[in-house]
Order: structure tokens, then C-alpha cells, then sequence
């Protein structure tokens, strides 16, 4: 049996098409889970995909963290199953507190749409396993709230165990800034301490084919499916 | 048929029906259609119907000669959006539509509630919306007011796309004094659907239930068509309570809940209660049906109490539906609507007398014939002629000396018409749904059709100088440039969706221009196969100031059979063949440069030639069909060195740029230096290649009948655009160029806060 991965679908969530996708075409099983649920049904690791849950309301992220599939979803995390996070779902694992520190507006007021240059930190957790240490890969940015803060003794932590995911960097060549948001450290995603769960605003799940000129996303679905493998039977 | 008025409404006065825009013809036509004086709720309802914008009472005739057929339609215009052919089943469906005058009084919203509305059109027709396009005009950004503008029709359109999570893969943003005041935002949407889920907005059944579906209703956006239908004057700005408020949050519910109520098969048909709201809405899908309404306005969820029959059929409440189903349907579709947090609510019924009937407890408010009230609005046949400045325009010529070319490349290349749009297009989500495959910035968008090898190719265009000049050349020319577009990815143009924006059409030189236009896009449709399948008229954009230039906009899509051959517009490789396709024939007139650079609009456009666009098209089809072409950019604004400069500074989030070495050899050797740069002429495309498909890329173009110069190589990295002639050098550094290119934009919209009070 494949591993069986669920994306969650909170109202206004519209990233869940591609995450679907991405992670059949890494060879996995992957289904849509109401955010009414009240259990994974089964799934051996929970995508939160992108889009604007509760449409952004009050801030991102902050509504969807009541939804009732988050108890069955902390539960999960807390027991060592995987629960990644992406753009919407990055805030929304923050607010929920399964990962430190918020995302603010991006530091120049507007929206970011643009692809970015990230360099991968750590390469010991389930989405990053198949890429090569401080390997960069280029996949698009799309929010207007990706400007990752933490307070001073939160960042030191992080940065001191590791649990920096993925970094903003600069490529020889690109004139745009290389930060799309202004966050701190050029943090573009993080993992907890026991780095079974991820948070990430850039979108792999976008650029996972090279259909589309591109796959070099294809890879964070590919670990994560192996990071899965023997978890079900 | 009797109605009485609803207690405590103003009576139906001269004063009154003047408040509604309805001349004495047109008021004595209603007259003479009930037999009575109208009640307050009827007159609002024919105010709105008969508006400019819902009853095209200048334009009909004119759209009517339109080439509208073609195997390809699926649905031409009537719908809420047109609909074409693709392989295996597969269909598109797409409209452009304008939001102006909301715009130039409140930015944000109006922009946001323009792709709201184009978005609904292409769902209602069970379509999934899978790219948006936009074409933005406005006056120059030195103008602190335009900026306020522009930076609020941008964020506007943005967040409302970026909340549905459809990609917005194109678009132009034109800057012109025209435009001060009478800024245009035209959004365009694109959808997918499966041929047998064609939803249609045909009210059939008497018996049938009438259902809202989605937000409810409230005052604002009330009269919207009508405010539509008029000048903008120093007035105009107290109408800003009146512009509706979008909420893309509810829209992405409704979108996912429509497409499940059609394709589930529990409705029979379903609109977009858009312009008008639910008087339109109800109207249309009755006349459509040839069946009587009843709608019961008391049964309408609304914000706030006390709503009044009148206020509820004329709101332009956002993100609202009305559905037409049978009775013992209404807990399937509840269920439905349920599951995406909406609310569904039976408000009325199909009735086979053919009226048009608003009640509101227990009373008959309204009560109107209702094909007549749809068709019934007396139509005009204005004069339209040639105005002395229009003469006098294409007479004028520059009259200042001309600074050296290489000066006036850079100059160009700032201007904010011809400058990147990286400062706008990253405001706009370009990757969601995982499908793009050439994103904004080049010649045309190119999406993958989700699980098949096909994609379509889609743009808007349209060159309104030009169009001011010489309409007829200029309605052809938006279809040329569209087509040359879509044709330099690799993909055949397939159809087209209209937006007609122009002036006042009582104005004999507007409507001039009006009919002139339509003419040259048929004819350019003709030719190219690509039929009309919808669209949208804009008049009245005029201010004390003057009219906009004529500006009809052309959304296009086309069909790539292998997704995978898609053509960017950029150069690719160092050592690449560089080669024009098409013959320069140095025609100035109209062009960018005297405008941009010499101060001149005037002259005449150059001459469309069909045969010639039609060739270059297949040329390119075919080149890219085979694999051989490595980028390919049409020549417009700007002309050859404008289009050469840009495949050397690469899209906007290139890591580099590429050098060029060109030599135009004796190629029009009749034409001089400042010509062969900057002419528009029509037909012409730059493309790369490795050199080894050189002879097989000229041997197609020569086949189609169209010259195919080889030209130079692409460059180094980072190296010098250089192009000679006759012995004559002249070169710039790419990597300055892109500088100028993209800073042209941000640099102007820092220079001080841009404010509502500017």
C-alpha cells in the first residue's frame, strides 16, 4: 500500500490541486480532508497547503487554527508523524504553535510573486532528505505575509539546533532583492526541535515537473514519501 | 398587468426619470409598454436594463456584423462568457470585461470587483477559472493622483486573484495623458471545463424555482450600470459609496459550490448577478428562456432591514448567484451549498405568462412584459465623421531634432509603456495551481491544460495610438498583435473576447472611431480565424478634459497541441542564430518613438497587412511544432530595437542578460537608420535558434512567403547589445539596459507618497 499523505482543505485554501498533484507524481497517495474532520483518516503525514484560509481574516492563519481537524492534526505532530506546512500553512502551523516565532507582511508592503533562490540548511528531515547540504534550489514565492520573526532567544534556537530549513540567498546575477519579504536571517522555512514538523513559504509544490520547465520542488515530495515508507504496512 | 407602488416611495416624477437617465423617447416607450406610468421599482429596473451598459442601445448594431462562427465555437456571444474547442473534450471559456469607472473613483475596489465579475462570467459557465489576464491604462505617473491610481488598481486586482488562487499570466499596462482621470482596468479570465459540463443561463421550466446562492444582499454598487453609462464629471467622485465592495474569500466558496451545483446536474441553469444584480440577472435568464419570472423580494437574505423591493432588485452586492432549478431539487443544492459555507434561498419561479413580476409582501411592485423589457430599449444610429483634429493628427510630424539612437533606445526602454512590468506583475500570484508554464513578461502567458499534453496561450493587446490615428488600422492591428503573440509561443490563435472602451458615442469622431475599430478587428478576424465570442462595451470614458484614445482591447487565446514546445520570448543561449522574420519597411508613423521620445503623436499607423500576419503566424507555428525555434518576440511598440533589446535583457526575474551581435546587412536598405530601429511595421518577429536549424527555419518561412533575415548571434552573458548597418556601430551594455528597463517603474511610483488628496 502507498503512503497515504492528506491535504487539508480549510475554506479559502487554494493550493490543494498542485499539492495533490506533486505528491502523486513523487509516487505517493494523497487526498483531500475537510476541515471538519475530526481525524486524518489514516494518512500518514498531513500537507497544510497554501491559499487564504478564513480569507486572511483577523491575520493569516489565525481562524484556521480553531478548525477541528487541528486537534487530530496536533495530536499527530505530537506523536511523531509528519505535518508540513506550506505559505498558509506555514502560518498556520505557527499559530496553531507547533512551530515558534509568525509571519509578518513582507516588509515592502506588498505582495511577493517571483521565483527565489533557496539554499537548503538541513537535510536530516522528512522533506529534505534527498537534496545535498547547502544544495539551492529556485521555486516561487506568492503572499503578502512571508516575513518570518521570532523573538532574539527563539532565533538563537533555532539557529543552534539546526532548525533552520531553508535560507533566502543571493544568486551571481539576480537583480532582485534576494529576500522577497525582509525576514529575519532570510529564514524561508524552519522544523521543530524534533524536525517532524516543517514550515516553508516558498511553493516546490508549484515547480515539481519538468513539464513546466522545472522540478526542482520534485525532490521535497520525494523525501517526504520516503521518509514515510514502513510507516504503514 | 398592474403594479402599485411600495409604500413610502418617491413618486414617479419628470425630475425623477431624469435622475435615472432616461430620455423623454425612452420614458415614452416604457409608457406605451405598460399602458400606465411606472412604478419607482420599474423605473429603477428599466434604468438599468436600459443603461448603456446592459442594453448596448449605441452599439448593437455594430457588434451584430462581427464573424462570430467557426468550428471551433462551442458558444459565441449571449453568454456569460464564449466558450471554445480543444482536444479530447476538453473547451475554454473566456470573457474580458471592463470595471473604469468604478476604478477612477475608488481604485481598489473597483479593480478588485472587476476580476470578481469576470471571474463569476466563466464559472457560471462550468468552467474552472485557470489564468486572468488584465490590460491597465493610465495617466502619466508623475501625476501624484495617477499613482494614487495605479498602485490602488494593482493591489486591487492582485488580492482579489491572489485570494481565489487563479494565476494572473498576462497582461499590458499602458501610461497616457489620455487616460488621466479615465484610468481603464479590463480584466480578462480564462476557464477549463469539459464540453458535456456547459452550463448556460436559460431560464427553462415554468414551475422551476429561482434560488440566490452565496452572499447576501446590501445597499452598495447600487445604479452601478447606469453610473457606467455616463461621463465621468467633477460629480462623479460622490459616487464612491456606490462602488461595490469585493470579498474574494466568499468568491473562491462560490466558485467551488457552482461548479459542483452544474456539475452535479441539480440545477438547470445559473448567472452571475453582476451589473444590475438581480434585476439583470432574473431579466436575461428569463428572456433567454422565453418564460415569465416572479421574484419575491421580501425572501431575499439581506445586511440590513428595511431594504425596499427597489434596493434590492438594483443592488450590485458582490459574490451573489441566481439559480434556476427544479422544486424538488432545493435540499440537493442546500446540501451543496452548505458544504462550502454558503446559503442557498428559493426567492421566486419561473411563470409561462411571460411577465417580468416583483413582489414584496404580498404586493406587486413591478410588473413589466418581459422580452420587452430586455429588447425594447429604443435603439441610435448616432452620425459618426471625421473631426478636423483627427485630419490634423495624422498630418502632424515631429518638429524637434532627434537625439542620437542609442539615446533614444534608452529613453524608450524608460518609458513606463514600454518599461518592465516586474513591479506589477509581482503583485500578481503567476504559479498557483501548478500549471504555468511561461509566465508574465513575455509575448504571451502559456498554461498546461492539468493532465493532457495540450496547453493554451493567452494575451491582451491593444495599441491605442495607433487606434487614435487610424481606428479601422488600429481595431486590425489589436488582433495582429494578440495573434503575433500567441503565434511566437508556438500556439495557433483560436478566438478572441472583445473590450470596446471609447468615449461618448454621441460624439460623431467617438463613433467614428467605434465603428471604425469594429470593422478593422472583423476583418482581422476573418483572416485569421479567430471569431468573436463575447466581450464587453466601455463608452462615456470621457472627462471634462476629452475622451480616452479609442482603446479595444483584444484577449486571445490559442491552442498548444504539445505543451511541452512552448516558445519563450527571450534569447537562451550564448552562440544562438539571431533572425528576423518579415519584411521592415520603416514606417513611423504612430510609432512609440515619435511619441515617447520626439513629443509627436501623429501621423498615420502603419498599414496592416493580413496575408503577410497570417504567414508569419504559420511560420512560427510550424517553426516551434518542429522544436527548432529557441525564442521568438514579436516587434510592436518600439519596433526592431526595442524588441532586440528585450530578448537581451531576458524576462523579469532573469539571473542574466545575454549580449547580441547583429548586422542588418542591405536588408530595406532604403530605410534609414532612426526607421529600421523604431518603425512598427506589423508581421515582424525576432527568433533565436542553434545554427544548425537556420536553413530549415528560412526554408519554412520562405514557404509561408515571408522574409527570414539571418541577422548575428546571441552573445555573452552580461555582454553588449551591438548591432551594425552599413559600417555604422551601435552598441549598449545589456546589463545597463535592464537596469533602466526595470527601475523605469519603481523609480517613479518612490518618488513621493501617492495619495488620495493628490
Amino acid at each position: 500500500m502507498n503512503d497515504r499523505v492528506a491535504v487539508v482543505r480549510f475554506p479559502g485554501t487554494n493550493c490543494e490541486a498542485e499539492s495533490l498533484a506533486a505528491v502523486r507524481r513523487a509516487g505517493g497517495e494523497a487526498f483531500v480532508l475537510d476541515y471538519r474532520a475530526r481525524s486524518l483518516d489514516g494518512a500518514d503525514a498531513v500537507i497544510l497547503p497554501g491559499g487564504f484560509s478564513y480569507g486572511d481574516s483577523l491575520r493569516s492563519g489565525a481562524i484556521a487554527r480553531f478548525a477541528p481537524i487541528m486537534d487530530a492534526v496536533r495530536t499527530h505532530a505530537a506523536e511523531g508523524g509528519v505535518v508540513v506546512g506550506i505559505c498558509n500553512g506555514f502560518q498556520i502551523v505557527c499559530e496553531a504553535g507547533l512551530l515558534p516565532g509568525a509571519l509578518m507582511r513582507n516588509a515592502q508592503q506588498r505582495f511577493a510573486s517571483r521565483p527565489v533562490d533557496v539554499r537548503i540548511e538541513r537535510t536530516t528531515t522528512p522533506c529534505t532528505s534527498h537534496f545535498a547540504p547547502g544544495e539551492v534550489i529556485r521555486v516561487p514565492v506568492a503572499h503578502g505575509e512571508g516575513r518570518y520573526v521570532a523573538d532574539p532567544g527563539t532565533l538563537a534556537e533555532l539557529e543552534q539546533d539546526g532548525q533552520v530549513l531553508m535560507r533566502y540567498v543571493a544568486v551571481d546575477g539576480t537583480d532582485a532583492p534576494h529576500n522577497p519579504n525582509g525576514s529575519t536571517s532570510d529564514i524561508a522555512g524552519i522544523c521543530n526541535a524534533a524536525g517532524n514538523v516543517m514550515g516553508f513559504m516558498p511553493h516546490p509544490e508549484r515547480l515539481a515537473d519538468e513539464a513546466l520547465g522545472s522540478s526542482a520542488g520534485h525532490r521535497i515530495f520525494t523525501s517526504l514519501l520516503s521518509s514515510l515508507t514502513g510507516v504503514s504496512q | 398587468m398592474v403594479a402599485e407602488p411600495f409604500p413610502g416611495e418617491r413618486a414617479v416624477t419628470d425630475a425623477v426619470v431624469r435622475e435615472h437617465k432616461l430620455n423623454e423617447l425612452e420614458y415614452e416607450a416604457i409608457q406605451r409598454m405598460l399602458g400606465r406610468a411606472p412604478t419607482l421599482t420599474e423605473l429603477g429596473i428599466f434604468s438599468a436594463l436600459w443603461s448603456e451598459h446592459c442594453s448596448y442601445k449605441h452599439t448593437k448594431p455594430v457588434l451584430r456584423r462581427f464573424p462570430t462562427e467557426g468550428a471551433q465555437v462551442v458558444q459565441g456571444p449571449g453568454e456569460n462568457a464564449g466558450v471554445l474547442r480543444l482536444p479530447d473534450g476538453w473547451a475554454v471559456a473566456f470573457k474580458i470585461e471592463s470595471h473604469n469607472h468604478p476604478s477612477a473613483v475608488e481604485p481598489y475596489q473597483g479593480a478588485a470587483t472587476g476580476v470578481g465579475g469576470i471571474l463569476r462570467d466563466v464559472f457560471t459557465m462550468g468552467a474552472r477559472p485557470v489564468a486572468l489576464l488584465n490590460s491597465l491604462r493610465l495617466g502619466p505617473l508623475d501625476d501624484p493622483r495617477n499613482r494614487y491610481l495605479f498602485s490602488g488598481i494593482v493591489k486591487g486586482v492582485g488580492d482579489y486573484g491572489n485570494c481565489v488562487g487563479v494565476p494572473t499570466l498576462g497582461g499590458e499596462v499602458v501610461f497616457s495623458s489620455c487616460y488621466s482621470g479615465n484610468p481603464l482596468v479590463n480584466a480578462m479570465a480564462v476557464g477549463l471545463l469539459r464540453e458535456s459540463d456547459l452550463a448556460t443561463a436559460r431560464a427553462d421550466g415554468v414551475g422551476n424555482v429561482l434560488l440566490t446562492v452565496g452572499a447576501s444582499t446590501g445597499r452598495d454598487g447600487i445604479h452601478g450600470a447606469s453610473f457606467a453609462s455616463e461621463d465621468l464629471t467633477a460629480e462623479s467622485e460622490k459616487r464612491r459609496p456606490q462602488v461595490q465592495v469585493g470579498d474574494p474569500f466568499t468568491e473562491k466558496l462560490l466558485l467551488e459550490a457552482s461548479l459542483e451545483l452544474i456539475q452535479s446536474g441539480v440545477i438547470v441553469a445559473i448567472q452571475d448577478m453582476g451589473a444590475a444584480g438581480l434585476t439583470s440577472s432574473s431579466a436575461e435568464m428569463a428572456a433567454r428562456g422565453g418564460v415569465g419570472v416572479e421574484v419575491d423580494t421580501s425572501l431575499v437574505p439581506t445586511r440590513e432591514p428595511g431594504m425596499t423591493p427597489y434596493e434590492i432588485m438594483l443592488s450590485e452586492s458582490q459574490e451573489r448567484m441566481l439559480v434556476v432549478a427544479e422544486p424538488g431539487q432545493i435540499d440537493a443544492i442546500r446540501a451543496i451549498c452548505h458544504k462550502w459555507d454558503l446559503d442557498a434561498t428559493p426567492v421566486g419561479r419561473v411563470t409561462d405568462d411571460g411577465v417580468f413580476k416583483v413582489i414584496h409582501e404580498g404586493r406587486v411592485v413591478a410588473a413589466i412584459p418581459g422580452q420587452e423589457l430586455v429588447d425594447g430599449c429604443p435603439m441610435y444610429a448616432p452620425p459618426a465623421a471625421e473631426s478636423p483634429a483627427m485630419r490634423a493628427r495624422r498630418d502632424a510630424r515631429p518638429n524637434v531634432t532627434a537625439p542620437p539612437l542609442t539615446q533614444s533606445l534608452e529613453l524608450l526602454l524608460d518609458a513606463p509603456t514600454l518599461a518592465s512590468k516586474r513591479w506589477v506583475f509581482e503583485q500578481f500570484d503567476s504559479t498557483v495551481r501548478g500549471d504555468s508554464v511561461i509566465l508574465p513578461g513575455g509575448d504571451a502567458g502559456v498554461i498546461r491544460v492539468s493532465g493532457t499534453d495540450f496547453g493554451i496561450a493567452v494575451t491582451v493587446d491593444c495599441n491605442a495610438r495607433h487606434t487614435l490615428l487610424d481606428p479601422f488600422e488600429g481595431g486590425k492591428g489589436a488582433v495582429a498583435e494578440a495573434a503575433r503573440n500567441v503565434a511566437c509561443t508556438g500556439a495557433r490563435p483560436l478566438g478572441i473576447t472583445d473590450c470596446l472602451n471609447f468615449g461618448n458615442p454621441r460624439v460623431p469622431e467617438i463613433f467614428l472611431q467605434f465603428t471604425e475599430a469594429c470593422r478593422g478587428i472583423s476583418e482581422a478576424c476573418v483572416a485569421f480565424n479567430t471569431p468573436v465570442t463575447g466581450g464587453n462595451v466601455s463608452l462615456y470614458n470621457q472627462n471634462p478634459d476629452g475622451a480616452i484614445d479609442p482603446t479595444p482591447t483584444i484577449g486571445m487565446v490559442g491552442l498548444l497541441h504539445d505543451v511541452s514546445k512552448a516558445v519563450p520570448s527571450h534569447f537562451q543561449a550564448s552562440g544562438d542564430a539571431v533572425l528576423l522574420l518579415g519584411a521592415t519597411r520603416g514606417h513611423l508613423g504612430g510609432s512609440a518613438y515619435w511619441a515617447e521620445v520626439l513629443g509627436c503623436v501623429g501621423g498615420s499607423p502603419p498599414p496592416i497587412d493580413l496575408t503577410a500576419e497570417r504567414a508569419l503566424q504559420e511560420a512560427l507555428i510550424g517553426a516551434a511544432d518542429l522544436r527548432l525555434l529557441r525564442s521568438a518576440h514579436d516587434l510592436s511598440d518600439g519596433g526592431f530595437a526595442l524588441a532586440l533589446a528585450e530578448c537581451c535583457i531576458g524576462g523579469p526575474w532573469a539571473t542574466h542578460t545575454f549580449g547580441s551581435d547583429v548586422d542588418l546587412g542591405r536588408h530595406a536598405d532604403d530605410v534609414d537608420d532612426e526607421a529600421w530601429f523604431f518603425a512598427e511595421d506589423g508581421a515582424r518577429a525576432i527568433a533565436s535558434c542553434e545554427p544548425v536549424h537556420v536553413a530549415a527555419i528560412q526554408r519554412i518561412a520562405h514557404e509561408q512567403g515571408i522574409a527570414c533575415h539571418y541577422l548575428g548571434l546571441v552573445g555573452e552573458r552580461g555582454g553588449n547589445l551591438r548591432i551594425v548597418r552599413d559600417g555604422r556601430e551601435f552598441a549598449w551594455s545589456a546589463d545597463h539596459l535592464r537596469s533602466i528597463h526595470l527601475q523605469a517603474i519603481p523609480r517613479r511610483m518612490a518618488q513621493a507618497p501617492a495619495t488620495g488628496e493628490g
